[in-house]
């Protein structure tokens, strides 16, 4: 495994992350998939040991905390704001930067910043929210990172910059050898890349599995709510009530029981999930 | 070979991948023996997930029309021809099951039936 993440808690005032399990294998994509607020921030700092949590955390079988310099040596990040002091130009980086880590490779540093479009002559304060991604790539590669994590990467991205992030990415991962989790609130354009998805609901797992098998696991369900029969009310996910109407999502699992004929029944994609999990859990 | 991905299809996109190199293998564009791109080049290529073009290339070599080659990748199987064929068949004598179906609802006999067919070959050539 990648990363492996095992009964992760973490507890807060107001929320709690709340025995979140999930497993990448090597050589895939895992989006991490929830609301603002679910627990996704709180997962990924974890896993980059920039918080305390209880719980197992294992990267390519090391144990983040035990193993923390070697893990993080493997580590590549993408954030927000890169980690890298705002002064620094991207020529320093790779002096004071490039120094933390073992496997650096200075050549392929410049490689990637001339293949990104990034003069060395940049400083961090310079870049636009696009290049600073894409200069927190470059740092990751560079040292030779075997499992990439990204929080929220598309943010702030136009529809260019998500382009060349995914095919960055894929080719990150085509020798089966790199791993990537990413983490999302929006639907993006970088779910298509994910062969695993987990989505997070209120500090919970909600699913973690393969993006195809979620796909095809819930339909959205909408008719007439008085010809759901009465011991098939509890199966139906998020349900929305107006009139006679309903909507709500179901597992395809428990579709037997009903007259199909009698309903609409269309696929349900990952935001519908998102949006119908998250509406069950207000109740 | 042209692979090209709808995503708004509510054909699933293994399906796509599939069904697509499976035309291609059909009409000879793709021959027995010839190399297919990798797995993960593929995915690459198509931005899809690695998993997705796994199942079409699996679903593919489970009916015998392509095959692995431990460290070289996949290949179209040698009696893929033959495989493309039965699956003709198949298909033939599925809309032969209609017609007969159709016949005996319009209470249409054998023999008309028959000459029909003969008919439309005659048309044909």
């Amino acid at each position: 495994m990648a990363l492996s993440v095992s009964n992760l808690c973490k507890e807060y005032s107001d929320f709690k992350l709340d025995n979140v399990s999930f497993h990448l294998p090597k050589g895939y994509i895992m989006g991490l998939v929830g609301k603002n607020g679910a627990g996704k921030s709180t997962t990924i700092k974890s896993i980059l040991n920039i918080t305390d949590f209880s719980g197992k955390i294992l990267i390519d079988g090391k144990d983040n905390r035990v193993d923390e310099i070697a893990v993080k040596q493997s580590e590549g990040v993408v954030v927000d704001n890169p980690f890298f002091p705002v002064s620094f130009t991207l020529k320093q980086i790779d002096k004071y930067v490039g120094s933390f880590y073992d496997n650096w490779d200075s050549d392929k540093y410049y490689t990637l910043l001339k293949k990104f479009s990034l003069s060395k002559d940049k400083k961090v304060s310079e870049l636009s929210r696009g290049m600073g991604v894409k200069l927190q790539l470059a740092v990751a590669l560079s040292h030779n990172a075997k499992l990439l994590v990204l929080d929220e990467p598309t943010s702030g991205l136009d529809p260019v910059a998500r382009d060349e992030l995914m095919d960055i990415l894929m080719e990150y991962i085509e020798d089966s050898e790199n791993s990537i989790l990413f983490s999302t609130h929006i639907s993006s354009d970088l779910e298509k890349i994910a062969d695993y998805i987990t989505i997070i609901s209120n500090g919970k797992i909600f699913y973690s599995g393969e993006k195809d098998t979620l796909l095809s696991k819930y339909f959205i369900i909408k008719g007439d709510y008085r010809k759901i029969p009465e011991s098939f009310r509890n199966k139906l996910v998020g349900i929305r009530k107006y009139d006679d109407s309903f909507e709500a999502i179901i597992d395809k699992e428990n579709c037997d029981k009903i007259d199909k004929s009698q309903f609409s029944l269309e696929n349900a994609k990952i935001d519908d999930i998102l949006i119908y999990t998250e509406r069950d859990s207000r109740l | 070979m042209v692979i090209v991905i709808k995503n708004n299809s509510s054909e699933p996109i293994y399906d796509q991948i599939k069904n697509q190199i499976l035309d291609a293998i059909i009409s000879g564009e793709l021959k027995e023996g010839e190399c297919l791109p990798s797995i993960r080049g593929l995915a690459k290529n198509l931005k899809v997930s690695v998993i997705t073009t796994t199942k079409a290339y699996n679903e593919l070599e489970t009916t015998g029309y392509i095959k692995a080659v431990q460290g070289k990748g996949y290949y179209v199987s040698e009696c893929s021809n033959k495989v493309v064929r039965e699956k003709m068949l198949e298909q033939i004598e599925n809309h032969f099951d209609k017609a007969i179906e159709i016949s005996k609802k319009a209470g249409i006999s054998e023999q008309e039936l028959t000459s029909i067919l003969q008919n439309l070959l005659k048309q044909e050539e």
